[in-house]
């Protein structure tokens, strides 16, 4: 009663000049900033190193951040929804034993991968299903997948690595396809599904609105649950192909991999603009958040800077990227 | 010094937009129980805020016990003598109901700031039995029931000795019983001196229990009466009393069949047995105070929450609405009253505010047509009259009023046959109010049926066919349109 609803301030009225400037050149900016900070990085580093330029080098950095890239983009969609999913990593090592433990020369590849994408899609779901019918925090639920999907592929494997992968398997993480790497090629088909998915289908649409405003999104009838549950399910998917990929790469099941790269993942994302508050976020913007961190991670291998300080660099840039994020908020 | 412990002279304070308050005058004389009477947004809350240090006035002097008195914040305006009962409860769920009473001055052991609980214990059982009130210090605010909740609210205010307790519909959440032990708690403190000042709506209550009677309007300063000089139809006279000067654009639609027949719905604590009609080219008002469990009733056709009893029928068909998926398919729309928070995806795009409810209509082959969604929100658009450069432009950054046409232009896209509008101007401009109430008129031109929410009495008589006025959860009456006027409405709410 009596406190009248403070209308939010219209940009139209003001003056043209400022115009300009909060409509096209901030937005501009604030949208494609990243881009720049990307950029920048390389023409830098371009200079500093004459090694860092050539085609091997920049191959070997998008090849190395393919894996988290990949679990980054399932990251990401969850993240829109304001959830969160901490099990990617283990989700990784799992599908890694289990399709190890039957990708060996003779078996079917096409079993070997349907056997992993099972992995990421069970897992998912399950992350899922206990996040919205149990009503219970993401934040908790994939925390529990965390632990639970590690200590399962510790039990399934005794804790041992698991060698001797087929050829056609291991092709996945070393082969070369007309000089490109084929992780590469999968982050990028990934990459494209996801961002058409995201950006031009419904799911996508839904994706944002349950992320804006879950309350209006369930007035507008859309079926939160549901699509809550196949947005952790296709998290799942990828965090599993992330784990192939991995695991044919270094040739051998390992269920200590992928350890710790769901917070990589989750770094990539948000140095790419995704919004821990929900309805805001990118594929091309993890994309490049991830390629930040691998520009970052290689420009400082070749200036001889130890990983100590990489680390140190990393978690500087991640939350400058979130402190710039929330400045915005604000200003809106 | 003077018989008054509270003056207030040529209080002013203004929001964007709004003159809340415009030049009030109130005096309190010592050791009574005064009534404040008016309508929603009439302006008593917001005075007693500025009175409580939460708002600061634009103009005006605040004297309290003879001296002019300038609070900055509530925990000052406690140090000075004045405490107060929030309209909304505030608890603290997970902490004991004494640690809930002494939040922010806990009794510690010398400056150590470790808690000295047993003490707050002590002190909490010594306050509810003087106050004759019935509760553990040490259960879980959270295992209280609401109306305990509310006497814990009223037994703090008390704690602390204040000289003036303002209580702001205290007994909007308790029992019969309660409200005895209340007057019975109101009663004692006036025999020791203290001043009340007491806001609600029932009538029955505010003669009862107050001594003199000031009524608000539109954030004016009305008239104080005596309690005992007045009767209910003057303080209605009082508090209505105004012309309808705004214009509103009805037009004559043609009465249909009837669309949306609901039977006895009931659910519990929130509304009993409400039974309704509605034809296709109507605008059935719904009428009353807050409380009175208007949106509620909504919620439970629209499929938000579920009824325990009753029955909803669609042309004539029994139907079970489970869910707002449900309801979309039965071709009902709801605009709903919180914007911000049940409305906007405030960081998308108008675009995407506009489908989201519709979008199967925009797909081709799962792709969502570019084209086609362009089209049809530009139609929206320009048929709404929504300013904004672009369809990009976030639907935060526009103002209320047109904020408020792109989530209507939503659900217009649904095309929808009835269409339920929960206080659907709330917040927004003149000039958009009128473009939506134009809109409304001519969509009940067109066969639509319309419901609609309003607490502003003039929109309720300007806007509807027929009128149904609620009061605490129950159906009081019906309203033609040509007989209905603001009093009748009152009194069909209050009796």
């Amino acid at each position: 009663m009596g406190n009248p609803t403070s209308s939010t301030a219209t940009a139209v009225n003001q003056g043209s000049e400022r115009n300009l400037w909060k409509e096209k050149i901030g937005p501009f900016i604030s949208k494609y900033g990243i881009v720049f900070v990307l950029l920048a990085m390389v023409i830098i580093m371009s200079f500093l190193s004459p090694s860092f330029l050539k085609t091997q080098n920049l191959l070997n950095i998008v090849r190395q951040i393919s894996f988290i890239g990949i679990v980054g983009i399932g990251v990401t969609i969850v993240i829109i929804t304001t959830g969160i999913d901490l099990s990617s990593g283990s989700v990784i090592a799992l599908t890694s034993v289990m399709v190890a433990s039957f990708a060996h020369p003779g078996n079917s590849l096409i079993i070997s991968l349907l056997i992993g994408v099972g992995v990421g899609v069970a897992c998912g779901a399950i992350n899922g299903i206990i996040s919205t019918k149990g009503k219970i925090p993401p934040f908790i639920s994939t925390l529990g997948m965390m632990t639970a999907a590690r200590g399962l592929a510790l039990l399934y494997s005794d804790g041992r690595p698991i060698p001797n992968l087929s050829d056609p398997f291991m092709f996945l993480g070393r082969g070369v396809i007309a000089g490109i790497p084929v992780p590469i090629i999968i982050f990028a088909l990934v990459g494209i599904v996801s961002h058409i998915l995201l950006a031009k289908t419904k799911f996508g649409k839904y994706t944002y609105a349950i992320g804006g405003n879950v309350q209006a999104a369930k007035i507008c009838g859309i079926n939160v649950d549901r699509y809550l549950i196949l947005i952790y399910i296709y998290a799942g998917l990828l965090s599993s192909i992330a784990g192939m990929l991995l695991t044919a790469r270094v040739s051998v099941g390992q269920p200590s991999m992928g350890v710790s790269f769901e917070l990589d993942a989750i770094a990539a994302a948000v140095i790419g603009g995704t919004s821990l508050a929900g309805g805001v976020g990118t594929i091309p913007g993890t994309i490049i958040g991830a390629l930040i961190i691998g520009v970052l991670n290689n420009s400082l291998d070749l200036l001889g800077v130890s990983s100590y300080w990489q680390q140190i660099l990393k978690g500087a840039i991640i939350v400058s990227a979130v402190l710039i994020d929330s400045r915005k908020n604000k200003k809106a | 010094m003077s018989e008054y412990i509270l003056e207030l002279e040529n209080i002013t304070k203004e929001f964007p937009g709004v003159k809340a308050l415009d030049n009030i005058q109130l005096k309190i004389r010592k050791g009574s129980v005064h009534g404040l009477m008016g309508e929603n947004g009439a302006g008593k809350s917001t005075l007693m805020k500025i009175i409580f240090g939460i708002y600061t006035p634009d103009t005006g002097i605040i004297r309290f016990k003879g001296k002019e008195l300038k609070v900055s914040g509530p925990k000052e305006a406690v140090k000075n003598g004045i405490s107060m009962i929030h309209q909304e409860l505030s608890p603290v769920p997970h902490m004991t109901v004494a640690e809930n009473i002494f939040l922010g001055r806990e009794f510690s052991f010398g400056k150590t700031g470790w808690v000295n609980n047993k003490k707050m214990v002590e002190e909490s059982r010594r306050l509810f039995e003087t106050l004759n009130i019935n509760i553990d210090p040490t259960t879980k605010m959270k295992d209280l029931s609401i109306a305990n909740m509310q006497m814990v609210e009223i037994a703090t205010a008390v704690s602390y000795n204040a000289d003036l307790i303002i209580m702001d519909e205290p007994t909007s959440a308790i029992t019969d019983k309660e409200v005895e032990q209340l007057f019975g708690i109101i009663r004692s403190l006036q025999a020791k001196g203290v001043s009340i000042i007491y806001i609600s709506h029932k009538m029955d209550e505010i003669f009862k229990i107050c001594d003199e009677l000031t009524v608000f309007r539109d954030g004016q300063y009305i008239g104080t009466k005596s309690a005992k000089e007045i009767d209910e139809n003057t303080l209605i006279q009082m508090m209505v009393g105004r012309e309808i000067k705004q214009v509103f654009h009805k037009e004559k639609a043609e009465l249909l069949d009837v669309i949306l027949s609901v039977k006895n719905l009931s659910r519990k604590g929130k509304f009993q047995n409400i039974s309704f009609e509605l034809r296709k080219g109507e605008i059935l008002g719904i009428a009353g105070l807050m409380g009175a469990g208007r949106t509620e009733v909504i919620e439970c056709i629209f499929g938000i929450d579920t009824p325990d009893t009753g029955e909803i029928y669609i042309n004539g068909k029994k139907v079970k609405i489970k869910s707002p998926e449900d309801a979309i398919k039965n071709k009902i729309a709801l605009l709903t009253e919180d914007r911000k928070l049940t409305g906007a995806f405030l960081p998308l795009s108008i675009r995407e505010n506009m489908i989201i409810s519709n979008i199967n209509r925009f797909l081709k082959g799962g792709y969502i047509n570019k084209r086609l969604v362009k089209e049809k929100c530009n139609e929206q658009v320009e048929l709404l009259n929504i300013k904004t450069p672009h369809l990009d432009q976030l639907i935060m950054n526009l103002s209320g009023g047109n904020q408020q046409k792109v989530l209507l232009a939503r659900w217009l896209l649904n095309d929808p046959d009835i269409l339920i509008l929960d206080e659907p101007t709330r917040g927004v401009d003149v000039g958009a109010k009128s473009e939506i109430h134009k809109l409304m008129s001519k969509l009940a031109q067109q066969g639509k049926a319309v419901i609609m929410i309003s607490s502003e009495m003039p929109e309720i008589l300007g806007m509807s066919d027929r009128i149904i006025v609620m009061h605490e959860g129950i159906k009081k009456g019906e309203l033609g349109r040509e007989e209905a006027n603001q009093e009748k409405i009152l009194e069909i709410a209050y009796h």
